[in-house]
């Protein structure tokens, strides 16, 4: 697992490699809390398209970036979902909240 | 009905073994060819049941984690994970979805997801004593 923050003006992207459980959400967690307290950026963009697992504790990073960037007046959008992330954060109630964006799949 | 193979796994509850626990899980599972779709419901399932055991039953302090697969002859693929952590008051609550003591960094959905990546799930829990959680699957194979 790891994970590169790049910022662009206003924005933070940062992106997600290998595999994210309650283990590494806490250093991914780490990383992108310090980015937001230090540039409070407007939007912040997690990319997952290169993530190869998830559980919920995927779900539990995302919801609490939102509440984080929510409450330093920011927006969240998540990027490169595979289908099965992208059911599973749906059934969470995630894409009430945030953007949620599918990855294209190779068929 | 017997198990044509079993394997035990014994570990300590830290997480940076969560990994390692669905990767031996979900490579013992592997003989009976599974889809890749499979594999990936095993290892989410097993990833939350692991993690349960870490922050909720041992909250954090050591302990052990016992892990028993079996696999049958029909294709059903039982894994049982048990703790001897604090146990859970009431079982209904705490597979309810968003139900969480954890605090806001933890969705609240690991029986959710472990339900809804599974056939079967149970959840046996003696209060003070541990839990024992088994989760079942049908592997139609490719």
């Amino acid at each position: 697992m790891s994970v590169t923050i790049s910022t662009q003006d206003d924005a933070a992207v940062a992106y997600l490699t290998g595999e994210i459980d309650h283990h590494t959400a806490a250093i991914i967690r780490a990383d992108i809390d310090e980015v937001i307290e230090k540039q409070r950026p407007k939007m912040l963009i997690i990319d997952f398209s290169a993530v190869t697992f998830t559980d919920s504790s995927g779900i539990g990073l995302v919801l609490g970036r939102y509440k984080f960037m929510n409450a330093v007046g920011g927006k969240v959008r998540v990027t490169g979902l595979d289908s099965r992330m992208y059911k599973v954060m749906c059934l969470a109630g995630l894409d009430k909240l945030v953007a949620l964006e599918k990855k294209e799949e190779k068929r | 009905m017997k198990p044509i193979n079993t394997m035990k796994l014994i570990l300590e509850s830290r997480s940076v073994n969560e990994s390692y626990a669905r990767a031996a899980v979900s490579a013992f599972a592997a003989q009976l060819d599974p889809t890749v779709e499979e594999i990936s419901d095993i290892k989410t399932a097993v990833s939350e049941a692991v993690t349960n055991c870490i922050v909720h039953a041992y909250r954090d302090m050591p302990g052990k984690i016992y892990i028993t697969c079996e696999i049958y002859e029909n294709g059903l693929f039982r894994t049982k994970i048990r703790d001897c952590g604090c146990g859970i008051s009431d079982v209904k609550k705490a597979m309810e979805p968003l139900f969480t003591t954890a605090g806001e960094e933890r969705a609240g959905l690991g029986f959710a997801v472990m339900e809804s990546f599974s056939d079967k799930l149970r959840v046996r829990s003696a209060f003070g004593k541990g839990t024992t959680v088994t989760l079942e699957k049908h592997i139609s194979g490719r």
